[in-house]
């Protein structure tokens, strides 16, 4: 499904600051794979995804989605088959635009060419768009005339969830989405998410400081450290393994231990 | 009498005119979030190429090529933010600089053009009846309805999905590309439609005061900014979108009536600009002036 070959990114290059956030990185995901993806700050998380997502060209190397080259494709062309969510709550909604503004505009991706521009926000849309929101059991379905702006944290994330994968994309990025929430709201987005990535067989990255999500949630675990894949692994292997191995792992492939604050305390 | 009817009716039908310009700040400036400095010069384009077109003989077509010549002006603006990389303010002073040479020479490099003598919509309209009352009121009647047009449609085009799409680009840039949407695009439409109505401003105002003059538009930007921030002080700042227009439209006729007060107060014509910038500057402050006397007022509760 997805297919990286050789990535690299370089930022600040040629000067003093010059960091390889991603130094030659190769994956391959197949259909319906969910990998979680762990490494300490500055490992080149995030910047794969930004990579990947299209926040910048990447140097060398290429992206192949479903069969697709979309190396040199633009951020918001790619955005038609991939979701992607922040940390940030804030990041994925229109804190000005009502429930059902925001996931009307979500939902434009499901139209193709011009045509659709000068239509409203019709009413069977308004219906789909409540019995999804029923669906989130958080009573969004009877607020939809209400601005985002108005959520809580957890329900902006749970809301961004349900726009990005209102049109199912082909893939699903998950950047620490539940990182800024409350251990409860956090276990609910999980669950909401776990739901509908198994429901619709939807490929997914997630990014995760928590050891316990990473082997537990879906069925691949790939760590990263200095811009490279250090380590990917799946199966059997995968279902046998403990936090302490995962640490153990990291040791091997970085060469030292994982020194993050947020991860050992997440163990 | 210290108002007379004479200067309501003027400040009304000037403000209604006004109304087009802040309406078109409130898409571009409110909605989309962009400063676009180009106002000053588009809404001289508009008067330019609407007072050639009237001479010609054609008053009503006039009014939409000023629609025309504003939406060219806004693609330019948003052209040079979108695709050039440069920053929205300096697109905006580059093309107002630009339209200065521009307008001048749709004029007929003259920086004055008089269309006196020469059918405009508002003798049009005048002269459909003979009634006492038509021909004292149908100019104000004439451009409440262009405004309310406009207005309209504009109320109609913010909750379309392509408006939507506008407002989200104002909102949260970052999200409206995550939804597939290039906001290069957007901002391009929004910019291409606030200028219309700039356009269509300019056009309306050559018509009104049977001239058009190169100077016409200065300080334009800042009259607009100060009619929006009077709408949204009176009509709350982030409110929805049919209380934003509403606030567009009180605004600016209550600018109006602010210098048509000043007129009758003998303010000199000079004075004017600081006026200008006196009231843009209370109304902004307003909001925060009233917090400062709470909050005084709670520390006196405290002690």
């Amino acid at each position: 499904m997805l297919q990286l070959t050789n990535i690299h990114k370089t930022f600040n290059q040629g000067t003093v600051n010059e960091k390889k956030a991603l130094d030659g990185v190769n994956l391959k995901l197949d259909a319906g794979d969910f990998a979680t993806i762990v490494g300490s700050n500055g490992a080149g998380k995030s910047t794969l995804f930004n990579a990947i997502a299209g926040g910048f060209y990447v140097e060398k190397g290429s992206i192949l989605l479903d069969g697709e080259d979309i190396t040199y494709r633009q951020d918001h062309q790619r955005a038609r088959s991939i979701g992607y969510l922040f940390q940030d709550p804030m990041k994925g909604t229109a804190p000005n635009m009502t429930i059902e503004e925001n996931l009307a505009i979500a939902y434009l991706r499901a139209s193709t060419g011009n045509k659709n521009y000068f239509s409203r926000i019709s009413k069977k849309d308004k219906e789909m768009f409540r019995e999804k929101l029923a669906l989130l059991d958080m009573d969004l379905e009877n607020r939809m005339k209400n601005p985002v702006g108005l959520l809580s944290g957890g329900q902006r994330q749970a809301l961004t969830l349900l726009m990005a994968t209102i049109v199912t994309p082909k893939l699903l990025l998950l950047d620490e989405h539940t990182a800024a929430l409350d251990p409860a709201t956090a276990e609910k987005v999980i669950k909401l998410t776990k739901d509908v990535i198994a429901e619709r067989n939807i490929t997914c990255l997630m990014i995760t400081h928590n050891m316990h999500q990473a082997l537990e949630l879906g069925n691949r675990t790939l760590m990263m450290d200095a811009g490279k894949i250090v380590f990917d692994v799946k199966g059997e292997e995968r279902s046998q393994m403990t936090v302490t191995d995962l640490l153990d792992k990291f040791k091997q492939g970085a060469g030292e231990d994982l020194d993050n604050d947020r991860i050992l305390l997440s163990m | 009498m210290f108002i007379t009817t004479t200067i309501v009716q003027t400040a009304l039908e000037v403000g209604l005119i006004y109304a087009l310009v802040t309406l078109s700040l409130y898409l571009s400036f409110t909605i989309l979030n962009v400063c676009d400095l180009s106002t000053d010069g588009c809404y001289t384009l508009g008067c330019a190429v609407a007072a050639m077109v009237t001479i010609a003989g054609h008053p009503i077509l006039a009014l939409f090529a000023a629609i025309i010549a504003g939406i060219c002006s806004g693609f330019i603006t948003a052209f040079l933010q979108t695709k050039m990389g440069i920053e929205s303010i300096l697109a905006g002073i580059i093309v107002n600089t630009g339209l200065y040479t521009i307008n001048l020479v749709v004029m007929g490099v003259s920086s004055n053009v008089s269309i006196f003598g020469v059918d405009t919509v508002f003798t049009l309209v005048k002269g459909l009846s003979d009634n006492a009352f038509w021909q004292s009121w149908s100019k104000l009647i004439l451009l409440l309805v262009i405004v309310l047009i406009a207005c309209g449609l504009m109320y109609f085009f913010l909750n379309t999905k392509l408006g939507l799409s506008i407002r989200a680009t104002g909102d949260n840039p970052s999200m409206v590309k995550s939804s597939s949407i290039n906001t290069a695009f957007t901002i391009t439409v929004g910019l291409c439609a606030a200028n219309a109505c700039t356009g269509l401003a300019g056009g309306l105002i050559a018509q009104y005061n049977k001239t058009s003059d190169i100077n016409l538009g200065t300080g334009m930007v800042t009259i607009a900014l100060a009619s929006l921030v009077i709408g949204e002080t009176i009509m709350g700042r982030k409110g929805s979108i049919v209380k934003g227009i509403i606030g567009v439209l009180v605004g600016s006729c209550l600018y109006r009536f602010i210098v048509a007060l000043a007129l009758r107060l003998n303010v000199p014509t000079e004075a004017f600009k600081l006026v200008s910038a006196l009231i843009v500057a209370i109304a902004i402050a307003g909001p925060r002036l009233k917090e400062y006397a709470k909050l005084k007022k709670a520390m006196r509760g405290e002690e």
